[in-house]
C-alpha cells in the first residue's frame, strides 16, 4: 500500500520527464559537489576573510590546500577584490577586520581561562546508614558528553548512573554507590570520554545526612 | 531565524515522522525544489526514517541520521540547510548580493534590494522572475558557494522597481547556529 502511494507522488515531477530524453534510461542521482570547509572557522575557505580568525585560516589553507590558497590569496585575487571598492573603504574594512580578529582571540582566550578555572565537584552523598550515592558536577565545562560519561560510569562500576538536574537546575551525573575515589582516579588517568581535565580542578566533597532528620 | 539557537533550550523534542507524512514532505520538496527524484533519494533514502526535530517558534528541522537536511517555519516552504545546498547548489534559484553586503549577511541581516540590484548583485532575468515568498540561495559576488538561504519578500521584478528595503529575508546563513550544528 505504501509503495503504491509513493510512486505517483514522485512521478508528476516535471524534471524527470525533462531529464529522460537526454539522460540514459536508468536515471542516476546527481553526485553531490564536494565542498572543502576550513578546519579553523568551518566556512568554505573563500569566506575565511569574513571570519574572525583569518590569519590562522590562511595558515591552515596554505598547509592543506596550497592550490586553493594561491587562488584566493594571490596578488591578482586580492587586486580583483579591491577593484569594486574605493581605497578608503578598503582600508577601513581592513582595520575593522583586524580589530575583530583581535577581539575574537581575546574572547577565545577568556573562554579557555574560564574553562581551566572551572571546578569539578565529586560529592559523596549519604543515603541510608551505609549506602551512598556519588554525584559528579561540572563535567560539561570540559566539553564532555554527560550521557556518554554516565554510560561509562554505569558499565565500569556495574551500577546505575544517570544524568539528572540538581536543585539549581544544572546537569550532573548521579552514580549509585560510593565510587568517588574511583571516579577521581578515572579522571586523573583520562579514561574513555573523560579527557582534558586538569586533576587540580577536581574536588572531593562529602555530604552527611543530618542527624535531626531521623 | 537561527541567529540564536541553542539545542539544549530551543529544541522541544525529536519524533520519527509517519511514512504518510514523509510521503507528503517528499512530494512537496520535489515540487518546491529543482531536484530530481533520484538525487533526493540519494540524499534521503526512502528506507531511512526522517526525524522531526521540533523547535521553538514553530521551527521544524528534519534530520536523516542526525544530520539536519530540511527546515521549515510553521507551514511555510521547505528550505534546505546550507550544507545541503553547498552539495547540491542547483536545487534553489539563485540571487547574488554584492561584496559590500556579505559582511552584513554574515551578521544575520536581511538582504536589502540595492545589494541585489547593484553591479555585483544578480537577480533572475525578467522571463524567469521569482514571485514573493520563494526560497532562494543567496550567493555572493566573486564567491563560488552559497552564503545563505532566504525567502524573497518581494517579487524579483518589484525589487528592481522599488530598489529599497528588504528584498530577501535571510533564513539561515554561514556561521549561524544552525551552521554550527552539524548533527542533532
Amino acid at each position: 500500500m505504501a509503495k503504491k502511494g509513493k510512486t505517483p507522488a514522485q512521478d508528476p515531477a516535471p524534471e524527470q520527464a525533462a531529464a529522460d530524453p537526454d539522460a540514459p534510461p536508468p536515471p542516476e542521482p546527481v553526485p553531490p559537489v564536494s565542498v572543502i570547509y576550513c578546519a579553523v572557522c568551518t566556512y568554505p575557505p573563500e569566506y575565511c576573510e569574513f571570519g574572525a580568525s583569518l590569519t590562522r585560516c590562511k595558515e591552515w589553507l596554505k598547509e592543506e590546500h596550497s592550490d586553493l590558497f594561491d587562488k584566493y590569496y594571490s596578488e591578482e585575487a586580492l587586486q580583483t577584490k579591491v577593484g569594486t571598492l574605493s581605497l578608503e573603504a578598503q582600508q577601513k574594512l581592513e582595520k575593522d577586520m583586524a580589530k575583530k580578529e583581535v577581539k575574537a582571540e581575546a574572547k577565545a582566550e577568556a573562554a579557555l581561562k574560564k574553562k581551566m578555572a572551572s571546578q569539578i565537584i565529586i560529592k559523596r552523598i549519604e543515603r541510608t546508614k551505609r549506602k551512598h550515592i556519588t554525584s559528579v558536577f561540572g563535567l560539561e565545562a570540559f566539553d564532555i558528553d554527560l550521557k556518554k560519561a554516565a554510560k561509562q560510569f554505569a558499565s565500569k562500576f556495574a551500577t546505575g548512573a544517570s544524568v539528572s538536574k540538581n536543585p539549581q537546575g544544572l546537569d550532573e551525573i548521579v552514580v549509585s554507590g560510593d565510587v568517588s575515589d574511583e571516579i577521581l582516579e578515572m579522571i586523573e588517568n583520562e579514561v574513555g570520554v573523560l579527557k582534558g581535565i586538569p586533576a587540580d580542578n577536581v574536588e572531593l566533597v562529602e555530604e552527611k545526612k543530618k542527624k535531626g532528620g531521623e | 531565524m537561527f541567529k540564536k539557537f541553542s539545542p539544549s533550550t530551543d529544541i522541544a523534542g525529536h519524533t520519527p515522522v509517519k511514512t504518510s507524512v514523509q510521503r507528503g514532505i517528499r512530494a512537496s520538496v520535489l515540487s518546491q525544489w529543482k531536484i530530481e527524484p533520484e538525487t533526493l533519494e540519494a540524499i534521503w533514502p526512502k528506507k531511512e526514517g526522517l526525524v522531526h526535530v521540533k523547535c521553538r517558534e514553530h521551527i521544524s528541522i528534519y534530520t536523516v541520521h542526525g544530520e539536519p537536511l530540511i527546515f521549515q517555519h510553521f507551514d511555510g516552504p521547505f528550505y534546505p540547510t546550507l550544507r545541503l545546498l553547498h552539495k547540491y547548489p542547483y536545487i534553489l534559484p539563485m540571487v547574488k548580493v554584492d561584496r559590500g553586503a556579505i559582511r552584513f549577511l554574515l551578521a544575520g541581516a536581511h538582504m536589502m534590494c540595492p545589494g541585489l540590484t547593484s553591479a555585483g548583485g544578480y537577480l533572475p532575468p525578467a522571463d524567469a522572475a521569482l514571485p514573493a515568498g520563494t526560497p532562494v540561495a543567496i550567493h555572493a559576488e566573486g564567491k563560488e558557494h552559497a552564503v545563505g538561504v532566504g525567502i524573497t519578500k518581494l517579487s524579483t521584478e518589484e525589487m528592481r522597481a522599488v530598489n529599497k528595503g528588504v528584498g530577501v529575508e535571510t533564513a539561515t546563513y554561514l556561521g549561524d547556529d544552525l551552521w554550527a550544528l552539524q548533527t542533532l
